[in-house]
Protein backbone atom coordinates (compact mmCIF):
# COMPACT_ATOMS: atom_id res chain seq x y z
CA UNK A 1 0.00 0.00 0.00
CA UNK A 2 2.70 2.48 0.18
CA UNK A 3 3.38 2.54 -3.08
CA UNK A 4 5.78 -0.27 -3.26
CA UNK A 5 6.21 -1.16 -6.96
CA UNK A 6 5.19 -5.48 -6.43
CA UNK A 7 2.76 -6.26 -8.28
CA UNK A 8 -0.93 -6.26 -6.54
CA UNK A 9 -1.77 -10.03 -6.00
CA UNK A 10 -3.85 -11.98 -8.96
CA UNK A 11 -7.54 -11.83 -8.19
CA UNK A 12 -9.39 -15.25 -9.13
CA UNK A 13 -12.61 -15.94 -9.02
CA UNK A 14 -13.80 -19.55 -8.33
CA UNK A 15 -17.22 -21.27 -8.63
CA UNK A 16 -18.94 -24.60 -9.79
CA UNK A 17 -20.63 -23.58 -13.12
CA UNK A 18 -24.24 -25.40 -13.24
CA UNK A 19 -25.44 -28.16 -11.40
CA UNK A 20 -22.45 -30.13 -9.96
CA UNK A 21 -22.62 -30.45 -6.37
CA UNK A 22 -18.91 -31.57 -5.99
CA UNK A 23 -16.92 -28.45 -4.25
CA UNK A 24 -14.33 -30.23 -2.54
CA UNK A 25 -11.79 -30.16 -4.97
CA UNK A 26 -13.06 -26.27 -5.71
CA UNK A 27 -12.02 -25.59 -2.24
CA UNK A 28 -8.58 -27.37 -2.28
CA UNK A 29 -7.50 -25.22 -5.31
CA UNK A 30 -9.13 -22.08 -3.33
CA UNK A 31 -6.13 -23.11 -0.17
CA UNK A 32 -3.64 -24.05 -3.28
CA UNK A 33 -3.84 -20.62 -4.82
CA UNK A 34 -4.57 -18.56 -1.06
CA UNK A 35 -1.13 -19.79 -0.42
CA UNK A 36 0.46 -19.25 -3.95
CA UNK A 37 -0.34 -15.41 -2.41
CA UNK A 38 -3.35 -15.20 -4.47
CA UNK A 39 -6.92 -13.36 -3.68
CA UNK A 40 -10.09 -16.06 -4.55
CA UNK A 41 -13.11 -14.62 -4.39
CA UNK A 42 -14.95 -17.76 -3.61
CA UNK A 43 -18.58 -18.09 -5.12
CA UNK A 44 -18.96 -22.13 -4.57
CA UNK A 45 -21.92 -24.08 -5.92
CA UNK A 46 -24.67 -23.50 -8.68
CA UNK A 47 -23.04 -20.59 -10.54
CA UNK A 48 -24.42 -19.35 -13.92
CA UNK A 49 -22.62 -17.08 -16.57
CA UNK A 50 -24.11 -14.75 -14.80
CA UNK A 51 -23.32 -14.86 -11.85
CA UNK A 52 -19.66 -15.61 -12.75
CA UNK A 53 -19.74 -12.32 -14.69
CA UNK A 54 -21.29 -9.97 -11.88
CA UNK A 55 -18.30 -11.29 -9.97
CA UNK A 56 -15.77 -10.85 -12.36
CA UNK A 57 -16.91 -7.29 -13.03
CA UNK A 58 -17.11 -6.27 -9.69
CA UNK A 59 -14.40 -7.74 -7.92
CA UNK A 60 -11.68 -6.52 -11.15
CA UNK A 61 -10.79 -10.17 -11.18
CA UNK A 62 -7.91 -11.64 -13.30
CA UNK A 63 -8.62 -15.20 -13.81
CA UNK A 64 -12.07 -17.26 -13.93
CA UNK A 65 -11.40 -20.55 -12.24
CA UNK A 66 -14.20 -23.06 -12.55
CA UNK A 67 -14.32 -26.73 -11.66
CA UNK A 68 -16.03 -29.11 -14.06
CA UNK A 69 -16.88 -32.92 -12.24
CA UNK A 70 -19.92 -33.87 -14.51
CA UNK A 71 -18.85 -33.95 -17.93
CA UNK A 72 -19.97 -30.87 -18.87
CA UNK A 73 -17.11 -28.87 -19.86
CA UNK A 74 -17.22 -29.20 -23.19
CA UNK A 75 -20.50 -27.27 -23.10
CA UNK A 76 -19.71 -24.88 -19.98
CA UNK A 77 -16.02 -24.37 -20.94
CA UNK A 78 -16.78 -22.45 -23.94
CA UNK A 79 -20.37 -20.77 -22.92
CA UNK A 80 -18.11 -19.26 -19.85
CA UNK A 81 -15.37 -18.29 -22.62
CA UNK A 82 -17.78 -16.39 -24.89
CA UNK A 83 -20.25 -14.92 -22.20
CA UNK A 84 -16.99 -13.29 -21.19
CA UNK A 85 -16.35 -12.05 -23.93
CA UNK A 86 -19.80 -11.02 -24.64
CA UNK A 87 -19.62 -8.85 -21.98
CA UNK A 88 -16.65 -7.49 -23.45
CA UNK A 89 -14.60 -9.00 -19.89
CA UNK A 90 -10.71 -9.67 -21.42
CA UNK A 91 -10.48 -12.54 -18.57
CA UNK A 92 -9.05 -15.65 -19.13
CA UNK A 93 -10.60 -19.02 -18.27
CA UNK A 94 -9.17 -21.74 -16.48
CA UNK A 95 -10.94 -25.16 -15.51
CA UNK A 96 -10.32 -27.36 -13.34
CA UNK A 97 -11.95 -31.04 -12.61
CA UNK A 98 -11.77 -34.15 -15.23
CA UNK A 99 -11.18 -33.33 -18.32
CA UNK A 100 -10.38 -36.50 -20.91
CA UNK A 101 -6.92 -36.16 -22.93
CA UNK A 102 -9.06 -35.88 -26.35
CA UNK A 103 -11.23 -32.96 -25.57
CA UNK A 104 -7.79 -30.96 -24.38
CA UNK A 105 -7.59 -29.52 -28.09
CA UNK A 106 -11.44 -28.51 -28.00
CA UNK A 107 -10.69 -26.72 -25.10
CA UNK A 108 -7.65 -25.19 -26.32
CA UNK A 109 -10.25 -24.29 -29.74
CA UNK A 110 -12.62 -22.69 -27.34
CA UNK A 111 -10.09 -20.41 -25.90
CA UNK A 112 -9.57 -21.52 -22.68
CA UNK A 113 -6.84 -20.75 -21.32
CA UNK A 114 -5.81 -23.70 -19.30
CA UNK A 115 -6.95 -27.23 -18.06
CA UNK A 116 -5.78 -29.13 -14.80
CA UNK A 117 -6.83 -32.43 -13.51
CA UNK A 118 -6.30 -34.84 -11.15
CA UNK A 119 -3.00 -34.44 -9.78
CA UNK A 120 -1.88 -31.50 -10.25
CA UNK A 121 0.54 -30.35 -7.79
CA UNK A 122 -0.19 -26.91 -6.24
CA UNK A 123 2.96 -25.66 -7.93
CA UNK A 124 1.12 -26.41 -11.40
CA UNK A 125 -1.87 -24.70 -10.37
CA UNK A 126 -0.50 -21.69 -9.32
CA UNK A 127 1.57 -21.97 -12.14
CA UNK A 128 -1.26 -22.79 -14.58
CA UNK A 129 -3.25 -19.31 -13.14
CA UNK A 130 -0.07 -16.94 -12.67
CA UNK A 131 0.27 -18.16 -16.68
CA UNK A 132 -3.31 -17.13 -17.76
CA UNK A 133 -3.27 -13.84 -15.85
CA UNK A 134 0.19 -12.73 -17.11
CA UNK A 135 -1.30 -13.63 -20.19
CA UNK A 136 -3.90 -11.41 -19.88
CA UNK A 137 -1.06 -8.25 -19.58
CA UNK B 1 -19.54 -1.79 -23.29
CA UNK B 2 -17.86 -4.36 -25.66
CA UNK B 3 -16.43 -1.35 -27.54
CA UNK B 4 -14.66 -0.09 -24.66
CA UNK B 5 -10.76 -0.56 -24.73
CA UNK B 6 -8.81 -2.84 -22.71
CA UNK B 7 -9.85 -1.42 -18.61
CA UNK B 8 -5.98 -1.29 -17.93
CA UNK B 9 -5.72 1.12 -20.80
CA UNK B 10 -7.97 4.05 -19.53
CA UNK B 11 -7.25 6.75 -17.76
CA UNK B 12 -8.04 7.78 -14.34
CA UNK B 13 -10.32 10.58 -15.45
CA UNK B 14 -12.23 8.59 -18.43
CA UNK B 15 -13.00 5.54 -15.15
CA UNK B 16 -14.24 8.18 -12.87
CA UNK B 17 -16.16 9.94 -15.59
CA UNK B 18 -17.62 6.27 -16.76
CA UNK B 19 -17.99 5.28 -13.16
CA UNK B 20 -19.87 8.52 -12.42
CA UNK B 21 -22.14 6.89 -15.51
CA UNK B 22 -23.29 3.93 -13.87
CA UNK B 23 -20.17 1.78 -15.43
CA UNK B 24 -19.80 -1.12 -12.84
CA UNK B 25 -16.32 -2.21 -14.57
CA UNK B 26 -15.28 1.21 -14.03
CA UNK B 27 -16.31 2.04 -10.61
CA UNK B 28 -14.38 -1.59 -9.75
CA UNK B 29 -11.29 -0.35 -11.56
CA UNK B 30 -11.48 2.56 -9.43
CA UNK B 31 -11.69 0.30 -6.25
CA UNK B 32 -8.47 -1.30 -7.64
CA UNK B 33 -6.18 1.56 -8.11
CA UNK B 34 -7.25 2.56 -4.71
CA UNK B 35 -6.10 -0.35 -3.13
CA UNK B 36 -2.90 -0.13 -4.96
CA UNK B 37 -1.88 2.72 -3.24
CA UNK B 38 1.03 4.83 -4.82
CA UNK B 39 0.53 7.82 -7.43
CA UNK B 40 -2.96 6.04 -9.38
CA UNK B 41 -4.39 6.18 -5.76
CA UNK B 42 -3.37 9.50 -5.07
CA UNK B 43 -5.02 10.56 -8.71
CA UNK B 44 -8.00 8.54 -8.13
CA UNK B 45 -8.49 9.99 -4.51
CA UNK B 46 -8.05 13.80 -6.30
CA UNK B 47 -10.50 13.25 -9.14
CA UNK B 48 -13.34 11.34 -6.66
CA UNK B 49 -12.82 14.55 -4.65
CA UNK B 50 -13.21 16.64 -7.01
CA UNK B 51 -15.79 15.32 -8.76
CA UNK B 52 -18.14 14.58 -4.88
CA UNK B 53 -17.56 17.95 -4.29
CA UNK B 54 -17.65 20.31 -7.65
CA UNK B 55 -13.99 21.34 -7.00
CA UNK B 56 -15.03 23.72 -4.13
CA UNK B 57 -12.64 22.60 -1.24
CA UNK B 58 -14.33 25.19 1.57
CA UNK B 59 -15.44 25.03 4.63
CA UNK B 60 -18.73 23.39 3.58
CA UNK B 61 -18.17 20.54 1.58
CA UNK B 62 -17.44 17.79 4.18
CA UNK B 63 -20.42 18.07 6.05
CA UNK B 64 -23.42 16.33 5.60
CA UNK B 65 -24.71 17.63 2.71
CA UNK B 66 -24.26 17.58 -0.73
CA UNK B 67 -26.63 15.46 -2.74
CA UNK B 68 -23.40 12.64 -3.54
CA UNK B 69 -22.99 11.93 0.04
CA UNK B 70 -24.30 8.17 0.24
CA UNK B 71 -25.30 6.75 3.86
CA UNK B 72 -21.75 4.53 5.26
CA UNK B 73 -22.83 2.01 7.64
CA UNK B 74 -20.49 0.33 8.66
CA UNK B 75 -21.12 -3.78 10.43
CA UNK B 76 -19.26 -5.58 12.46
CA UNK B 77 -19.29 -8.47 14.88
CA UNK B 78 -17.33 -11.72 15.57
CA UNK B 79 -16.55 -14.29 12.45
CA UNK B 80 -19.83 -16.66 11.86
CA UNK B 81 -22.43 -13.69 13.79
CA UNK B 82 -23.79 -14.52 10.34
CA UNK B 83 -22.68 -10.45 9.53
CA UNK B 84 -22.31 -11.38 5.65
CA UNK B 85 -25.76 -13.28 5.67
CA UNK B 86 -27.53 -10.31 6.93
CA UNK B 87 -25.82 -7.79 4.77
CA UNK B 88 -27.10 -9.64 1.98
CA UNK B 89 -30.63 -9.78 3.34
CA UNK B 90 -30.59 -6.40 4.44
CA UNK B 91 -28.75 -4.70 1.57
CA UNK B 92 -31.39 -6.85 -0.52
CA UNK B 93 -34.45 -5.29 1.14
CA UNK B 94 -32.61 -1.93 0.67
CA UNK B 95 -33.17 -2.53 -3.27
CA UNK B 96 -37.18 -3.42 -2.86
CA UNK B 97 -37.38 0.44 -0.88
CA UNK B 98 -35.67 1.81 -3.92
CA UNK B 99 -31.85 2.32 -2.72
CA UNK B 100 -28.48 1.29 -4.48
CA UNK B 101 -26.44 0.13 -2.09
CA UNK B 102 -22.59 -1.14 -2.21
CA UNK B 103 -20.69 -3.30 0.17
CA UNK B 104 -17.07 -3.92 1.02
CA UNK B 105 -16.66 -6.70 2.32
CA UNK B 106 -13.10 -6.93 4.57
CA UNK B 107 -11.48 -10.74 4.97
CA UNK B 108 -8.05 -11.16 6.43
CA UNK B 109 -4.92 -12.24 4.00
CA UNK B 110 -2.94 -15.16 5.58
CA UNK B 111 -0.05 -13.56 6.92
CA UNK B 112 2.37 -15.94 5.74
CA UNK B 113 1.59 -15.80 2.06
CA UNK B 114 -0.35 -12.78 1.41
CA UNK B 115 -3.17 -14.68 -0.20
CA UNK B 116 -6.59 -14.60 0.73
CA UNK B 117 -10.07 -16.59 0.25
CA UNK B 118 -12.97 -14.24 -0.08
CA UNK B 119 -16.00 -16.04 0.91
CA UNK B 120 -18.73 -13.05 1.26
CA UNK B 121 -20.13 -13.78 -1.91
CA UNK B 122 -21.18 -17.23 -1.49
CA UNK B 123 -23.67 -15.94 1.33
CA UNK B 124 -24.53 -12.80 -0.93
CA UNK B 125 -25.89 -14.60 -3.97
CA UNK B 126 -29.21 -13.30 -3.92
CA UNK B 127 -28.00 -9.44 -2.94
CA UNK B 128 -25.95 -9.79 -5.83
CA UNK B 129 -29.01 -10.71 -8.38
CA UNK B 130 -30.86 -7.75 -7.30
CA UNK B 131 -27.72 -5.74 -7.92
CA UNK B 132 -26.32 -4.93 -5.05
CA UNK B 133 -22.76 -4.09 -5.72
CA UNK B 134 -20.08 -6.40 -3.25
CA UNK B 135 -16.31 -6.07 -3.55
CA UNK B 136 -14.24 -8.56 -1.87
CA UNK B 137 -11.26 -6.69 0.24
CA UNK B 138 -8.12 -8.40 1.38
CA UNK B 139 -6.22 -7.00 4.31
CA UNK B 140 -3.14 -7.60 2.25
CA UNK B 141 -1.22 -7.68 5.74
CA UNK B 142 -1.16 -3.99 6.16
CA UNK B 143 -2.60 -2.43 9.05
CA UNK B 144 -2.31 0.55 8.01
CA UNK B 145 -3.31 -0.03 4.63
CA UNK B 146 -6.89 -0.98 4.93
CA UNK B 147 -7.20 2.11 7.59
CA UNK B 148 -5.79 4.03 4.56
CA UNK B 149 -7.35 2.25 1.32
CA UNK B 150 -11.09 2.15 2.51
CA UNK B 151 -12.07 5.29 3.34
CA UNK B 152 -10.89 6.31 -0.61
CA UNK B 153 -12.72 3.18 -1.74
CA UNK B 154 -16.00 4.13 0.01
CA UNK B 155 -15.68 7.89 -1.88
CA UNK B 156 -15.46 5.91 -5.00
CA UNK B 157 -19.02 4.09 -4.51
CA UNK B 158 -20.21 7.13 -3.25
CA UNK B 159 -18.85 8.78 -6.28
CA UNK B 160 -21.15 5.36 -8.51
CA UNK B 161 -24.21 6.43 -7.12
CA UNK B 162 -24.60 3.98 -4.65
CA UNK B 163 -26.24 4.84 -0.85
CA UNK B 164 -25.84 3.25 1.16
CA UNK B 165 -21.86 2.27 1.07
CA UNK B 166 -21.61 -0.58 3.67
CA UNK B 167 -18.44 -1.45 5.19
CA UNK B 168 -18.28 -5.10 6.03
CA UNK B 169 -15.32 -6.77 8.76
CA UNK B 170 -14.56 -9.18 10.83
CA UNK B 171 -14.68 -7.29 14.51
CA UNK B 172 -10.92 -8.86 16.00
CA UNK B 173 -8.85 -6.84 16.01
CA UNK B 174 -8.38 -2.80 16.59
CA UNK B 175 -7.58 -1.85 12.85
CA UNK B 176 -10.83 -4.04 11.65
CA UNK B 177 -13.00 -2.49 14.24
CA UNK B 178 -11.98 0.96 13.83
CA UNK B 179 -12.09 0.46 9.86
CA UNK B 180 -16.00 -0.43 10.58
CA UNK B 181 -16.33 2.60 12.92
CA UNK B 182 -15.43 4.75 10.52
CA UNK B 183 -19.44 5.24 9.22
CA UNK B 184 -22.52 6.99 10.24
CA UNK B 185 -24.29 4.42 11.29
CA UNK B 186 -22.20 1.38 12.99
CA UNK B 187 -24.26 -2.14 13.43
CA UNK B 188 -22.66 -4.23 15.54
CA UNK B 189 -24.05 -8.13 15.12
CA UNK B 190 -23.67 -10.83 17.43
CA UNK B 191 -25.24 -14.15 18.04
CA UNK B 192 -26.07 -17.14 20.35
CA UNK B 193 -23.74 -19.38 21.44
CA UNK B 194 -20.37 -16.97 21.55
CA UNK B 195 -20.06 -16.74 24.99
CA UNK B 196 -22.03 -13.98 26.98
CA UNK B 197 -21.95 -10.38 26.74
CA UNK B 198 -18.89 -10.24 29.51
CA UNK B 199 -16.88 -11.27 25.89
CA UNK B 200 -18.96 -9.02 23.66
CA UNK B 201 -17.69 -6.23 26.54
CA UNK B 202 -13.85 -7.75 26.17
CA UNK B 203 -13.76 -7.74 22.44
CA UNK B 204 -14.79 -3.36 22.82
CA UNK B 205 -17.73 -3.52 20.28
CA UNK B 206 -19.95 -2.64 22.28
CA UNK B 207 -18.53 0.86 22.58
CA UNK B 208 -19.09 1.30 18.95
CA UNK B 209 -22.38 0.22 17.94
CA UNK B 210 -24.79 2.89 17.31
CA UNK B 211 -27.38 -0.18 16.99
CA UNK B 212 -27.08 -3.96 17.09
CA UNK B 213 -28.77 -6.89 15.71
CA UNK B 214 -28.71 -10.06 17.40
CA UNK B 215 -28.59 -12.39 14.83
CA UNK B 216 -29.97 -16.40 15.34
CA UNK B 217 -32.46 -15.15 17.44
CA UNK B 218 -34.43 -18.25 16.65
CA UNK B 219 -32.10 -19.90 19.00
CA UNK B 220 -33.32 -20.80 22.24
CA UNK B 221 -30.50 -18.55 24.08
CA UNK B 222 -31.36 -15.62 22.04
CA UNK B 223 -33.40 -14.03 24.72
CA UNK B 224 -30.25 -14.46 26.99
CA UNK B 225 -28.33 -12.38 24.78
CA UNK B 226 -30.40 -9.63 24.06
CA UNK B 227 -31.25 -9.59 28.15
CA UNK B 228 -26.95 -9.46 28.59
CA UNK B 229 -26.83 -6.79 25.89
CA UNK B 230 -29.19 -4.48 27.58
CA UNK B 231 -28.19 -4.92 30.99
CA UNK B 232 -24.18 -3.85 29.24
CA UNK B 233 -25.93 -0.65 27.65
CA UNK B 234 -26.89 -0.02 30.54
CA UNK B 235 -23.59 0.03 32.19
CA UNK B 236 -22.66 2.27 29.54
CA UNK B 237 -25.32 4.49 30.42
CA UNK B 238 -24.10 4.61 34.28
CA UNK B 239 -20.40 4.81 33.17
CA UNK B 240 -20.94 7.04 29.74
CA UNK B 241 -18.60 5.07 27.69
CA UNK B 242 -20.27 4.54 24.51
CA UNK B 243 -20.20 6.28 21.26
CA UNK B 244 -23.55 7.86 21.45
CA UNK B 245 -22.27 9.78 24.58
CA UNK B 246 -19.01 10.85 23.23
CA UNK B 247 -20.38 12.68 20.75
CA UNK B 248 -20.36 16.26 20.68
CA UNK B 249 -23.92 17.12 20.55
CA UNK B 250 -25.19 13.37 22.26
CA UNK B 251 -26.44 14.54 25.19
CA UNK B 252 -30.47 14.15 24.20
CA UNK B 253 -29.18 10.57 21.32
CA UNK B 254 -31.20 7.46 22.88
CA UNK B 255 -28.95 4.90 23.30
CA UNK B 256 -28.41 2.03 20.40
CA UNK B 257 -31.20 -0.12 19.40
CA UNK B 258 -31.50 -3.58 19.60
CA UNK B 259 -32.93 -5.59 16.85
CA UNK B 260 -33.29 -9.28 16.79
CA UNK B 261 -32.75 -11.11 12.82
CA UNK B 262 -32.10 -14.32 11.65
CA UNK B 263 -30.73 -13.27 8.34
CA UNK B 264 -31.35 -16.82 6.66
CA UNK B 265 -35.26 -16.45 6.50
CA UNK B 266 -35.44 -12.82 6.67
CA UNK B 267 -36.99 -12.45 10.66
CA UNK B 268 -35.95 -9.04 11.43
CA UNK B 269 -34.82 -7.18 8.55
CA UNK B 270 -37.58 -5.04 7.85
CA UNK B 271 -36.98 -3.77 11.32
CA UNK B 272 -33.21 -3.86 10.59
CA UNK B 273 -33.61 -1.61 7.79
CA UNK B 274 -36.11 0.95 9.47
CA UNK B 275 -33.41 0.99 12.30
CA UNK B 276 -30.53 2.27 10.19
CA UNK B 277 -32.42 4.65 8.20
CA UNK B 278 -33.76 5.80 11.62
CA UNK B 279 -30.42 6.30 12.88
CA UNK B 280 -29.32 8.34 9.88
CA UNK B 281 -32.17 10.57 10.52
CA UNK B 282 -31.68 10.87 14.06
CA UNK B 283 -28.14 11.78 13.68
CA UNK B 284 -29.35 14.58 11.10
CA UNK B 285 -31.89 15.63 13.51
CA UNK B 286 -29.54 16.22 15.83
CA UNK B 287 -26.89 18.05 14.75
CA UNK B 288 -24.39 15.54 15.11
CA UNK B 289 -24.02 14.01 11.41
CA UNK B 290 -22.03 16.71 9.99
CA UNK B 291 -19.74 16.63 13.21
CA UNK B 292 -19.32 13.04 12.60
CA UNK B 293 -18.51 13.43 8.81
CA UNK B 294 -15.88 15.72 10.27
CA UNK B 295 -14.06 13.88 12.48
CA UNK B 296 -13.63 10.83 10.08
CA UNK B 297 -12.42 13.40 7.63
CA UNK B 298 -9.79 14.19 10.18
CA UNK B 299 -9.47 10.88 11.02
CA UNK B 300 -8.42 10.10 7.03
CA UNK B 301 -5.78 12.47 7.14
CA UNK B 302 -4.21 11.32 10.42
CA UNK B 303 -4.12 8.03 8.53
CA UNK B 304 -1.88 9.63 5.86
CA UNK B 305 0.19 11.81 7.42
CA UNK B 306 1.18 8.54 10.11
CA UNK B 307 1.73 6.48 7.01
CA UNK B 308 3.73 9.19 5.16
CA UNK B 309 5.61 9.65 7.97
CA UNK B 310 6.23 6.35 8.72
CA UNK B 311 7.73 5.93 5.68
CA UNK B 312 9.90 8.70 5.74
CA UNK B 313 11.38 7.57 9.13
CA UNK B 314 11.94 4.09 7.78
CA UNK B 315 13.81 5.90 5.20
CA UNK B 316 16.12 8.02 7.66
CA UNK B 317 16.23 5.49 10.09
CA UNK B 318 17.81 2.44 8.07
CA UNK B 319 20.60 5.18 6.59
CA UNK B 320 21.51 5.82 10.27
CA UNK B 321 25.22 4.44 11.62
CA UNK B 322 24.61 2.71 14.58
CA UNK B 323 25.56 4.23 18.53
CA UNK B 324 25.83 7.78 17.62
CA UNK B 325 23.54 8.94 20.91
CA UNK B 326 21.10 8.00 23.01
CA UNK B 327 18.25 6.67 20.90
CA UNK B 328 15.29 8.83 22.00
CA UNK B 329 17.41 11.81 21.73
CA UNK B 330 18.86 10.66 18.26
CA UNK B 331 15.21 10.67 17.39
CA UNK B 332 13.69 13.90 18.60
CA UNK B 333 16.02 15.67 16.46
CA UNK B 334 15.25 13.36 13.16
CA UNK B 335 11.53 14.14 14.46
CA UNK B 336 12.17 17.88 14.24
CA UNK B 337 13.67 17.32 10.78
CA UNK B 338 10.97 15.00 9.48
CA UNK B 339 7.93 17.38 10.48
CA UNK B 340 10.37 20.36 9.22
CA UNK B 341 9.25 18.83 5.79
CA UNK B 342 13.05 19.86 4.53
CA UNK B 343 12.19 17.78 1.15
CA UNK B 344 8.26 16.55 0.02
CA UNK B 345 9.85 13.25 -1.54
CA UNK B 346 7.94 9.94 -0.59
Amino acid sequence: MSGSPERPPVRVVLAKLGLDGHDRGLKVVARMLRDGGMEVVYLGLRQTTDTIIDAVEQEDADVVGISMLNAGHLTLGPRMVEALADAGLDVPVVIGGIVPDEDLPAMANAGVAGVLGPGATAEEVVACVRAAADARG
Amino acid sequence: MAGNPPIGSRSVADLVAAARGGERRATARLLSLVEWGGPGADEVAERTWTALHGGAIGDDVIPGGGANRAHVVGVTGPPGAGKSTLVAAWTTRLVDRGHRPAVLAVDPSSPLTGGAILGDRVRMAEATASGVFIRSMATRGHAGGLALAVPGMVRVLELAGFDPVVVETVGVGQVEVDVASAADTVLVVVTPGMGDAVQANKAGLLEVADLFAVNKSDRPDAADVRRDLELMLDLSDLTGHGRWRQDTKANERSRPAVVSTVATTGVGVDELADATDAHLASLDGAGTLVARREDRWRAEVRSHVDHLLLDASRGVVSGLSAGTGAPAAVARELAAGLVGGTEGDR
